[in-house]
């Protein structure tokens, strides 16, 4: 067995295995397939302030290799997450991340602080890179001074481990790392999903009530491998990577580029055992290529 | 308990050239979980161009013979190469998903299963289902055309069988609205078929105080709970259909604003 642990800040991964924000619920959705105390850990559904409706129907397409949703943070609430959801799901023996919204940064920093005293949760991820909203989200993380506002307040209210999302819509996602890595951030997600559109050309309108949605799945892969790339060499904090991995090769991939763990996100729809899949090969890969310890692989391309 | 595993084809009973019926053991020769009339699966598609897993409803169960059966209409890629798959191949399904429709009405009831086109599937097992608990269901069919038509001998070894045809190929000509049953009364609907026509019958229950449910097909992608992307409004907000549905009562819904 090889050494699979790795380090996020002050957090211990088991493996570099985590889900990413929004494709696992809360976890307890996938308990009937898969042991979810093997995981390094799982980071739940954006989380906001106040309780979240969504965006109309029809929120998804499938795309070639893909997908685009516009889900719109549909979700109940922090209190309502601390009162009724993290009870039952505090129990497992895997890192429990919360990732936080907000549409002003006055929100993330009271979902951030609430959150902080939940003696689980020792991790938030902030995802200032939501397509699919109209207010603050993808808003913030688009600019290096948005970027750094909302993890320097986000910072003074969570002192745990911080790990703030990424856009990819943007052009130097790796200016945006450095910003929040100079704000305290300890480690940077990414990607979240590409701005994309589909049109429905018999019908001649749009496929998702929103016109455009994030795009998701095998055919990001590329694009994210090059920005966590890019990004690991050009921050000092531990980069998390995602976006398309369908399996462990793709997740090996990734941490050649350069990250520290990987988030496993659309692949979780299609097969939801795919996560105990990545771990085993993990362990596979480095036993075939002699490698003890996981952390030797990483960004060294 | 739901479950992900491989399942072999052991029948692929091609109808015509748009529909199959599928009938699946478990490859592994496991004995099937309970399986509810109203719930549906999800299939994965090995073949270029589909990404997704494939939502369908559960046509029949023989827990005898330890199989399910799928009613497939090829709508696209995925389908189409699902209803070519052969014999023996093996199948990964997720299953089983979604609540499934009520069961319990009270005896001497009337029951109507109304379902358009391949939205018939579901209404099978049903119909096995409250015939077995005791019950008399009755069936109204509609479909484009007498090709559309699909497992009406099956339909009849269970119940009163009603049919319509937009074209009138077959039975009355007509939506299934028009038909004479809709206009008696009935206890209570159970519906599955195209948007326009369940939202059609629910508009007639609405009216005449009558109890009916509706399965819908939002498009999802995971049928888990977990991407929130088959949503539908209801009284109580947007619920995920492949959680809280894909059946609902149609007090649940906001289709009557």
């Amino acid at each position: 067995m090889a050494n699979l642990s790795v380090n996020i800040g002050n957090l211990k991964l088991k493996n570099p295995v985590l889900t990413a924000s929004g494709t696992f619920g809360y976890g307890e959705e996938f308990s009937p397939f898969i042991d979810l105390n093997k995981l390094g850990g799982y980071i739940i559904k954006g989380t906001t302030l106040n309780a979240r409706e969504g965006n109309d129907y029809p929120r998804m397409v499938e795309t070639p290799s893909g997908m685009l949703n516009a889900v719109g943070l549909q979700n109940k609430g922090v209190d309502y997450f601390i009162e009724n959801i993290y009870p039952r799901i505090k129990h497992y023996d895997s890192e429990l991340i919360v990732n936080v919204s907000g549409a002003k940064i006055e929100d993330y920093a009271e979902t951030a602080h609430r959150l902080a005293s939940l003696d689980k949760v020792n991790a938030i991820e902030v995802n200032i890179s939501c397509p699919n909203v109209k207010e603050g989200g993808m808003a913030f993380g688009t600019t290096t001074t948005g970027a750094a506002a909302v993890t320097k307040a986000v910072r003074e209210a969570f002192p745990k481990t911080l790990i703030v999302k990424l856009s990819p819509n943007v052009t130097s996602i790796a200016d945006i790392a450095k910003a929040v890595e100079a704000e305290g951030a300890d480690s940077v997600s990414l990607i979240n999903t590409i701005m994309g559109m589909s049109i429905d050309v018999e019908r001649r309108r749009p496929h998702l009530s929103t016109i455009t949605g994030g795009l998701s799945g095998a055919a990001v892969r590329p694009v994210a491998v090059r920005m966590v790339w890019q990004t690991a060499k050009a921050v000092k904090i531990p980069v998390i990577g995602l976006g398309g991995i369908m399996n462990g090769r793709d997740a090996i991939e990734f941490m050649l580029a350069g990250a520290t763990a990987v988030e496993i996100g659309t692949a979780n729809f299609i097969d939801p055992t795919v996560t105990m899949k990545v771990i085993e090969f993990m362990n596979e890969y480095c036993i075939r290529h002699n490698i003890k310890d996981i952390n030797e692989i990483i960004g060294t391309i | 308990m739901k479950q992900v595993k491989d399942f072999i084809l052991v029948k692929n009973h091609k109808i015509n050239t748009l529909y199959s019926r599928l009938t699946l053991a478990p490859a592994d020769g496991s004995k099937l979980p309970e399986i509810l009339p109203g719930q549906f699966v999800q299939v994965a598609v090995e073949t270029p161009g589909v990404f997704l897993r494939r939502p369908i409803s559960i046509n029949d169960v023989d827990m005898a013979a330890n199989t399910i059966d799928l009613l497939v209409r090829n709508a696209g890629k995925g389908t189409d190469a699902l209803i070519k798959s052969k014999e023996n191949s093996i199948i990964n399904i997720l299953l089983p998903l979604g609540n499934g429709f009520s069961t319990d009405a009270p005896a001497d009831s009337r029951l109507l299963l109304i379902g358009g086109g391949v939205g018939v599937a579901p209404l099978l097992y049903l119909g096995k289902i409250l015939k077995k608990a005791g019950l008399k269901p009755e069936f109204l069919l509609g479909a484009r055309s007498a090709k559309d038509l699909l497992e009406i001998e099956d339909f009849q070894k269970v119940g009163e069988v009603h049919i319509c045809t937009e074209d009138g190929s077959i039975g009355t000509q007509g939506l299934v609205t028009a038909h004479q049953v809709m206009q008696e009364k009935s206890y209570r609907y159970y519906c599955c078929g195209p948007a326009p026509m369940m939202k059609a019958i629910a508009k007639i229950a609405y009216a005449s105080g009558t109890e009916c449910e509706v399965s819908l097909e939002n498009m999802m992608a995971c049928g888990l709970g977990a991407c929130l992307c088959c949503v539908e409004k209801t009284v109580k907000g947007n619920v995920c259909v492949c959680t809280e549905g894909p059946v609902f009562n149609i007090n649940q819904l906001t289709w009557n604003e």
